[in-house]
């Protein structure tokens, strides 16, 4: 069988376990968002436990669809990613589409820009951590990448805005935060890169600190390796050895840590988003959960869990195409 | 000791240039001085936990209105917060409050991952196909938004947390168990046990589990300190640990942003302490690592 058919077979075969997983993920939001006691049509009604017209209550529940039978709301959550229809949230009454579309260019651009001062910190840190093994520079880097794992990135944004306050009070005799509201960077992209940089740098060190460590591991285990030994005997240039035999090698693990790391970061950076006040997707998810509105929690969850195995599948993907020794099995 | 070769696992290589105890403590100190590092970060946070009644200066959940937001001072060494509770004396309470939850999800979660990944690599075939599934749906959602979901289901309570920041651990730890569990399998010794007609539980638990100790210790370190950042995360969302339980999270939720610029006391320590708690756990987690895994020994 040729290489070519073999690797069609492969990904077919993944995307087809690709659908399990997700449908497994929209039988676990579902029935988890439906055991939260209290609904959205209560919260909605009732507020803070005033007296609820019983007609209204039921209209609302008509209105909604929630009156159903569980599994026909099901099936309609479920058809409705087939006909790319998602609905309405329930909170609001505005179009899921509509509500994630804005959100979603606000996290999508903190994630890409973290991933860039990741890879910008790792990289570097990582391969001279990994040369130098064993001494100071080594510890040095070690424990600034092991500190990156530790400091909350949420904590470290609260230092950050405090640090922006105290030093512009310094500096200017006025104290300045960043804007809140959100501009598109194709609007004004200074305006842009100055709410979005800090946050991007809160949850860009953490990610960096993940991905220095598997540059540095992952370096270290192909210096090992006997042919960066024959290249040593050979008499090549340690710099050759490194940039040309050992780093390319090095790579597959640091690619496939930076890409998951950045899944996450789509989905999971909903306590950064609460510091910088970002009206992003996790803080949607929040308001969401708190709300009950089924419609837009477990569309976000989707969203999330789809990104996440999409993302899996083309590192998975990558990492056949890119390593001829990996057999699609 | 046939094992030894077959076993592309760890810990064997290790038993077999085993040396007395002494001479290892020794060699730990000189290899692993950030290890040693974390060890001792690790120990004065329990001894903190500890003897917390005895060594904190006043009541964690003593307000006082005349004490508001005052500076580190020799009464009130790192300050007081918006409630007028003593900063030291909380965060030393607050001590407590992250070991408990860290350890506590860390060992229930990462137990039921080794239990899990162990079995499923057992039984093999069908079961480990569903089960492999029902781990990508699992892993498939970021840590926090799981824990937010459960905590709204179950409520705000000890309990629900601890619940809500354990589950998604399981998956993590069966993963990673079971990738080690499916070389362990293939030795002979695991089918002369079935030979004998123990029963299933007794292989996986006393004939598998103990040979992938190596990397579920990894494990079960990383998952101290990731519970710990999980349980802050969670407080300072106000869907972890409630006021007034003494908790890192949950101080920097209180007014950390608010009173950041006229009291920035209040938003240091309580993050320098997690920040702390978790670089221990990790250094330690690091050099246990570097022990247990002679693939990723220094040259």
């Amino acid at each position: 069988m040729g290489r070519k058919e073999s690797m069609y077979k492969y990904i077919v075969k993944r995307v087809l376990l690709m659908l399990p997983t997700l449908l497994g993920a929209a039988c676990l939001i579902f029935f988890l968002l439906r055991m939260i006691p209290g609904d959205v049509c209560e919260l909605r009604l009732a507020g803070d436990g005033q007296y609820v017209d019983p007609d209204a209550l039921a209209a609302c529940y008509t209105n909604l669809g929630l009156d159903k039978p569980v599994y026909q709301q099901f099936l309609g959550f479920i058809g409705g990613f087939f006909t790319f229809d998602l609905g309405e949230s329930m909170w609001t009454g505005q179009p899921i589409e509509r509500e994630i579309g804005l959100r979603f260019q606000l996290s999508l651009q903190v994630a890409i820009m973290a991933t860039l001062v990741s890879i910008l910190i790792a990289l570097p840190l990582g391969t001279i951590s990994a040369i130098k093994q064993d001494t100071w520079i080594d510890y040095v880097v070690r424990t600034f990448s092991i500190a990156g794992i530790a400091i909350p990135s949420f904590w470290l944004g609260i230092m950050i805005i405090l640090g922006l306050l105290i030093s512009t009070q310094a500096w200017f005799g006025t104290p300045w935060m960043p804007p809140i509201e959100y501009t598109s960077p194709f609007v004004d992209l200074e305006a842009n890169m100055v709410q979005l940089i800090w946050p991007a740098l809160a949850t860009g060190y953490r990610y960096a600190a993940v991905a220095t460590r598997m540059t540095r591991s992952s370096l270290l285990e192909v210096l090992r390796e006997d042919y960066v030994r024959t290249a040593r005997a050979k008499g090549l240039l340690e710099k050759i050895i490194i940039n040309r035999h050992a780093l390319k090698n090095a790579m597959l693990p640091v690619v496939t840590i930076i890409a998951i790391e950045f899944a996450f970061l789509m989905g999971g950076m909903v306590v950064t988003e609460q510091v910088f006040n970002l009206n992003g997707l996790g803080k949607l998810f929040v308001e969401s959960v708190q709300n009950h509105d089924f419609a837009m929690t477990q569309a976000l969850v989707m969203l999330v869990a789809f990104i996440f195995v999409m993302i899996n599948l083309l590192v998975d993907i990558f990492y056949a195409w890119l390593d001829p020794r990996i057999r699609y099995s | 000791m046939s094992v030894t070769e077959i076993n592309p696992g760890t810990v064997i290589e290790e038993l077999a240039e085993r040396k007395p105890l002494s001479e290892r403590i020794g060699s730990l100190i000189r290899k692993q001085p950030l290890g040693l590092a974390g060890l001792l970060v690790v120990s004065i946070m329990v001894v903190c936990a500890i003897f917390a009644e005895y060594i904190s200066p006043y009541d964690p959940e003593l307000a006082s209105f005349e004490h508001m937001l005052i500076p580190p001072n020799g009464d009130f060494l790192l300050g007081t917060d918006q409630f007028g509770r003593d900063m030291l004396t909380r965060l030393i309470f607050g001590a407590q409050t992250a070991l408990f939850i860290g350890f506590t999800c860390a060992f229930v979660g990462s137990f039921a991952g080794l239990v899990l990944g162990v079995g499923s690599a057992y039984f093999g075939g069908k079961v480990d196909l569903i089960f492999q599934r029902v781990m990508d749906v699992f892993m498939a959602f970021p840590l926090i938004i799981l824990a937010l979901a459960i905590v709204s289901i179950f409520g705000t309570s000890m309990s629900s947390v601890i619940t809500a920041i354990t589950i998604p651990f399981i998956p993590r730890c069966a993963r990673v168990v079971r990738s080690s569990a499916l070389a362990i399998r293939e030795i002979p010794y695991v089918d002369a046990a079935r030979a004998c007609g123990f029963s299933h539980i007794r292989i996986i638990l006393r004939h598998m589990a103990p040979n992938v100790m190596a990397p579920f210790l990894i494990i079960l370190t990383a998952a101290v300190g990731q519970a710990i950042l999980t349980e802050a995360s969670l407080s300072y969302l106000g869907m972890g640990v409630q006021e007034p339980t003494p908790a890192w999270g949950l101080m920097l939720q209180g007014g950390a942003e608010e009173y950041a610029e006229s009291a920035p006391w209040v938003a240091i320590w309580p993050g320098v302490a997690i920040s702390l708690a978790v670089f221990g756990f990790n250094l330690f987690g690091d050099a246990l690592r570097d022990v247990l895994d002679p693939r990723l020994r220094t040259r």
